[in-house]
């Protein structure tokens, strides 16, 4: 274990009743990175995330939010004023105005009312500030929701499905936001099943399965090791496919002037040079394997073995 | 009391004013009061407003049938909305104890509570000593005086109850079902069972058992604490009158009230703490 883990798990096990809804989890998370929990509903996120919260009790095994036990010592060092959360499905107070709603929260974790303008402004909910929460959409109350985890500059960001409802401005405002957070050192853990467009912002990933880890480390790190082919898009005419059989690329002919190649990572460069030096090939376009691909694969190569151990562990450092 | 209980409890009490439930419950609850005093006395043939022990008399009815039902209805969600709105989580992952968070709540709904049951019995009241030209005015305001902090502090047991309720209820529907079943137990079933019993011994229970079995009942400590101060009253004062109100000290009575809503309270605490979410 490192000392100065900002999220240290170690054998951790959550049952309800017969239910094991963490199986055994052993994980560090380094303070400053951005980490994707990602998995099925019934995976074990939000049962870890409560227990990071310290709203769960471990049934077994340790869990230690930067070196504090959150479920015994509740104020944490005083990280709780700095803790920001987004849970699942939230929909505050409807007879509450949008201003109400964040005075409240920000009061109880002692907050400026300067702060809670400026999270009204960045939100993008200055004019709908003094209208009733029950006159908002999902995505204004989402982002009423992010308002209030942003309050006092976090140290530990927690977010749960966070772009649920959101339009892609609002999305990639968020995404810059926690980027700006990163930057100051908050540690952010992003919740979620919608997997396109986050791999970018992500130091880490960890595939969640059935309460046990799949598969964690960088996307580049996961991407190797599940081997999963990259695809290339290319126009005009290839005139010598021989090559490319040999290789073991797999050539699909979408129309006259339309290829779409598949072939092992590895090969990229190999393939790159061969197709420069084709004269008819007018353009070409590389798209590396999704998080959602790789995701996929983990999940599927964990469905026959669910009951072993971790299948696939890639170690971060 | 910390600050943070007390910015639960200024929401809390905010939210009871912008719903309108204070100004709902405090003009029913004048109105009600104003109506029974006026045909209080009708059964014996007579209407306006007569003596002032009858008009307690009434007035006590009127609330051991309200106040438990306006409480429960009140808070039985407190704590159960909370989470099916998704902002119990949320509070439990800020700088706030879950005592904390009960409490506050608490304290809001009891001060709602207790502004209208003021404000509704009050205005009543101002009403009878103003038509009532043969009531003893100072006598008037001691009997009604106890009256009005008697109903707060019943308010108050049954706020309690509902806490105890929506702290262990999983559901907002479940929750409100075992609301009502409270309100029916308390205020018609548990004199039911207990006339049953007395008929059943013949008698046999002895007046003494039957007092302390009174005070199992928050809505009979009310009675008797209400009627205890007119003979006149026995008549209509229904099972209480059959106490021996020499044996039950005023002080006994009051204390059994506040024991009722600082034990649901404790209880809804615990439990509280203990619930998994």
């Amino acid at each position: 274990m490192k000392a100065k883990a900002a999220i240290h798990f170690d054998h951790v096990v959550m049952r309800f009743g017969k239910l094991r809804a963490v199986n055994g989890i052993s994980m560090d998370i380094e303070p400053g990175q951005v980490v994707g929990l990602l998995g099925h509903n019934g995976a074990g996120k939000t049962t870890s995330i409560k227990m990071i919260l310290g709203i769960l009790k471990p049934t077994t095994g340790t869990v230690r939010v930067f070196g504090h036990d959150p479920a015994a010592d509740r104020n944490m060092g005083g990280l709780r004023e700095q803790l920001g959360y987004l849970p699942e499905n939230l929909s505050f107070y409807p007879q509450l105005t949008g201003r109400e709603t964040l005075q409240y929260f920000a009061r109880l974790k002692g907050a400026s009312g300067q702060e809670q303008k400026q999270l009204l402004e960045e939100v993008g909910l200055m004019h709908a500030a003094d209208r009733r929460v029950k006159t908002y959409s999902k995505g204004m109350r989402q982002r009423l929701g992010l308002a209030q985890a942003l309050l006092n500059q976090p140290k530990l960001l927690i977010l749960d499905e966070p772009t649920v409802g959101l339009d892609p401005v609002a999305t990639r405002d968020l995404y810059s936001k926690i980027e700006a957070l990163k930057q100051q050192g908050t540690t952010v853990i992003l919740c979620s099943h919608v997997l396109s467009g986050i791999e970018e912002y992500i130091d880490r990933a960890l595939i969640l399965s059935a309460g046990k880890i799949l598969a964690q480390g960088s996307i580049n790190e996961l991407r190797q090791k599940a081997r999963l082919p990259m695809t290339i898009s290319v126009r005009g005419q290839i005139d010598n496919q021989d090559w490319l059989t040999a290789k073991g690329v797999t050539t699909r002919k979408i129309n006259g002037s339309h290829y779409e190649l598949s072939a092992a990572a590895s090969h990229k460069l190999d393939l790159l040079r061969a197709l420069a030096n084709e004269k008819n090939v007018e353009d070409i376009e590389i798209s590396m394997p999704s998080l959602e691909s790789i995701y996929t694969y983990y999940n599927t190569i964990d469905q026959p073995t669910a009951d072993r151990s971790p299948a696939v562990e890639v170690n971060h450092d | 009391m910390t600050n943070k209980i007390l910015v639960v409890a200024a929401k809390e009490f905010k939210d009871g004013l912008r719903n309108r439930w204070v100004a709902g419950i405090t003009v029913v609850l004048a109105l009600f009061a104003m109506a029974i005093s006026y045909f209080g006395a009708a059964a014996s043939g007579m209407v306006g407003f007569t003596s002032l022990s009858t008009t307690i008399v009434s007035l006590s009815s009127l609330a051991i049938f309200l106040i438990p039902l306006i409480a429960l209805i009140l808070a039985y969600d407190s704590i159960v909305g909370e989470e099916e709105q998704g902002t119990l989580i949320l509070l439990l992952t800020y700088p706030l104890k879950r005592s904390e968070l009960l409490i506050g709540k608490f304290t809001g709904h009891a001060a709602m509570m207790a502004l209208s049951t003021l404000l509704g019995f009050g205005s009543a009241g101002l009403l009878i000593a103003f038509f009532s030209a043969e009531v003893d005015l100072q006598e008037l305001l001691i009997a009604y005086s106890m009256f009005i902090v008697t109903s707060i502090l019943l308010g108050w047991v049954f706020i309690a109850l509902a806490y105890l309720v929506s702290v262990i209820s999983s559901e907002k529907s479940k929750a409100s079902g075992v609301a009502l079943i409270i309100w029916f137990a308390f205020v018609f079933v548990f004199d039911l069972l207990l006339l049953g019993l007395l008929v059943a011994t013949g008698g046999a229970v002895g007046d003494a058992l039957f007092g302390w079995l009174l005070l199992l009942n928050p809505t009979d400590i009310f009675r008797l604490i209400n009627l205890g101060s007119f003979e006149a009253t026995q008549v209509q004062s229904g099972l209480a009158s059959i106490a021996d109100k020499k044996m039950i000290q005023p002080l006994v009575l009051w204390s059994a009230l506040l024991v009722w809503i600082v034990v649901p309270g404790f209880l809804a605490v615990w439990r509280f703490n203990k619930r998994v979410i």
